[in-house]
Parts: C-alpha cells; structure tokens; sequence
C-alpha cells in the first residue's frame, strides 16, 4: 500500500521471495517455455531454467543470511553452471552485474532497485550483443525496466512501478511473435522464426512479474 | 650439455556442450602432440550426460592451463562462446594468475581441427597468437582437398 510505506525497500528476505516466486513460475511454465524453445530453438529452455532455478531454490536455503550483493552473486554462479545453453550466461550476467550494482547495501530503495536491474540489462546487452528487436530476452527487459524508471519517475511506489514493468514485459513478449529472430539458434531458422514467441523473452516476462507480486 | 630453456608450452581448453565430444576431440589432438608436453583442459557439458557451458569450469581450466605463455579457447556452438566470454570475467573467482586473462585468447576456429591444429602448433613452442591464427585457419585444408577456396566466401 502507498503512503508512508516504509515497506518499500528491497533487502535479502525480499530478493528471496522474488526469486523463489521466479523459480516456481519457471517450474509451472517449464513445458511451456520448452515447447517455445522446440519451435525456433533446441527445445530446452524450460527444463534448462527449470534446473537452474531449482538450484539456486537450494542456494537460498543453505545461505539465508547473505547480504544482498553476495545472495545476487551466488544467484548468478549458479545460474553460470547449472543452466547449461544461452540462457545461462545471460540470466548469470543479469544477477552477478545486479549484485555488482548493490555493493554493500542490506537495503535497496525503488531507484537502487531499478538501478541494479538497469545494471543487469546493461550487461546482458554486453554479453549477447543483442539489439531491441533481434527476439530475445531483452525484447521483454528493456521495455519493462523503461516502465519501471518511468513510474518512479512519475512518483509510483515500487509496486505500481513493477505492475507497470510487468505489464510492459508481457507486451514485450508478445510482441517478439512477428519478429525475426537475429540471435541465437533461432537465427538459424531466419524467416521460419516469425510467428512464435520467443522463450527466452516469455522467461523474462515471468521474472519481472515474478517481482511485482513479491516486491509490491 | 644443456639446451636453452624454451620457456612453457601454450595452454589450450576445450569447450563444448558435450562432455564426450569435448573429451574424444581432446583424445585426437593428444595424439598429434606425442610426448610434448601441452596443457589441455576440457571444459564440457554439465556432467557426463547432461549437455550444457559452465562459464565457472571454463575459467577454472583456463587458470590451470595457463602456465605462463597463455591459453588458446577452442569453442563449439551457441552459448560455448557466450560462456567462454563470461568465463574471462570469473577468472579472479577461481584464483587465476591477475596476468592470464590478458594471454588468453578466444579462437574462432572450428572444435575438432582447430583443436587438432592448435595442439600441433602449441607442441612446437609457437606463442599463443600463431596457435590461434592456424587454429582459426583450420580449415584450409579440407576446403583445398574439397577444390574450394582456402577463403569462405558468402
């Protein structure tokens, strides 16, 4: 709720939540992000995501007091070695550059929020050389981290803010149906990749919406 | 009589989706280095079934490969060199020399005959540059067996 809401900082026990929120939505959606995958890709994103997000499920429960740099950092190294294809590196870099951005903080207010994901998209357009547009997981980020910086801007909470992120990651995902894709096994397929969804975009989607239920 | 010190053989690692790919490429290029003494790691699959890059076991055969003169990467498809790239950002994770991330250098050449070449020319003392260069000019070879020409063309 809004007003005096000094509930609105992002520290440790929150992170958790959000990502043990993300790691259940992957696991609902595992077929589905596979079947995703099959059509333009080599069918295994879900059970890739699936298996990295169940470990670091496992990593939160053996280190619950860790700060918020080392539990993002351990997110990501775990990601790093357990995912397996593109997204594992990718998903890695977004939460080792977000534990880079949260330095020694316990807490982060919205904007150290939104600057630690901003931090993390930076470095996934680094790593995967994607553009806006080429089909990928940043075709559902970008959009969904320009809504959120917009409504904080705007003075929205964190929780509206991340709604609104939510929704922009949704439409970006959607929107990635007619592309064609620039990246990945997906380029291979050139114009056979138009009219599916991409997996990697439709993750995104579920990790952003994933911290609007748990962080609002 | 004691000959000159050639100083320490390049370094090369292997990184594939498969654990066994990555080991029977490495097994053939064993074979071409005979008794020299070449550092090769394999950094493949997650396990011995499950295919899949781990950038921290990448950066991890990087830091022991490297014994002065460098590492040459040999990588195959899609997210190998996704990781291969990340793995240069975990080499202070996993205890490397600060100094090996600047001698190692990503080769864009094919897996199995880069890697074949890369072994041959490591095993001759060469530098980590010209281990690279006829790693990545691996195929010219077969293009010229083949009657093509030794450049890809589009």
């Amino acid at each position: 709720m809004g007003g005096l809401s000094v509930g609105q900082t992002v520290g440790s026990a929150e992170l958790g939540r959000w990502l043990r929120a993300f790691a259940d939505a992957v696991t609902e959606n595992a077929d589905e992000l596979t079947k995703l995958d099959s059509a333009i890709g080599d069918a295994d994103h879900g059970s890739n995501m699936r298996r990295g997000m169940t470990a670091v499920v496992g990593k939160l429960d053996a280190t619950p007091d860790a700060a918020p740099a080392a539990l993002l950092k351990t997110v990501g190294m775990t990601l790093v070695s357990t995912v397996g294809g593109a997204s594992g590196p990718l998903y890695g870099t977004l939460f080792l550059r977000m534990g880079t951005s949260a330095g020694d903080r316990t807490e982060l207010d919205a904007a150290g929020f939104a600057a630690a994901l901003r931090a993390g998209l930076e470095g996934v357009l680094a790593r995967g050389k994607a553009q806006l547009g080429d089909k990928t997981m940043v075709d559902a980020l970008t959009p969904a981290l320009d809504a959120l910086d917009g409504a904080l801007a705007d003075g929205s909470g964190l929780g509206d803010a991340l709604r609104a992120a939510a929704a922009a990651a949704d439409k970006g995902s959607d929107d990635t149906i007619p592309l064609l894709a620039r990246k990945g096994r997906a380029s291979y397929l050139g114009e056979r990749s138009v009219g599916h969804r991409d997996p990697g975009a439709t993750s995104t989607a579920l990790l952003v919406n994933a911290a609007a239920e748990t962080l609002g | 009589m004691s000959t000159p010190s050639v100083g320490p053989s390049v370094g090369i690692v292997v990184v594939s989706h498969s654990r066994a790919l990555g080991n029977a490429a490495a097994e053939l290029a064993c074979e071409v280095i005979g008794d020299v003494d070449v550092p090769i790691a394999v950094a493949a699959g997650l396990d011995e079934t499950t295919p899949g890059t781990d950038a921290a076991a990448i950066a991890t055969a990087i830091a022991t490969s490297d014994r002065g003169a460098g590492v040459v990467v040999l990588m195959d498809l899609g997210s190998a060199v996704l990781s291969a790239e990340l793995a240069l950002d975990l080499l202070d994770d996993v205890g490397a020399d600060p100094a090996t991330r600047g001698r190692t250098v990503l080769c864009p050449g094919p897996l199995v005959e880069g890697l074949v070449v890369a072994a041959a020319t490591a095993s001759t003392g060469a530098d980590r540059h010209r281990v690279s260069a006829d790693a990545a000019a691996a195929l010219g070879p077969k293009r010229s067996h083949l009657g093509l020409s030794w450049e890809p063309t589009t």
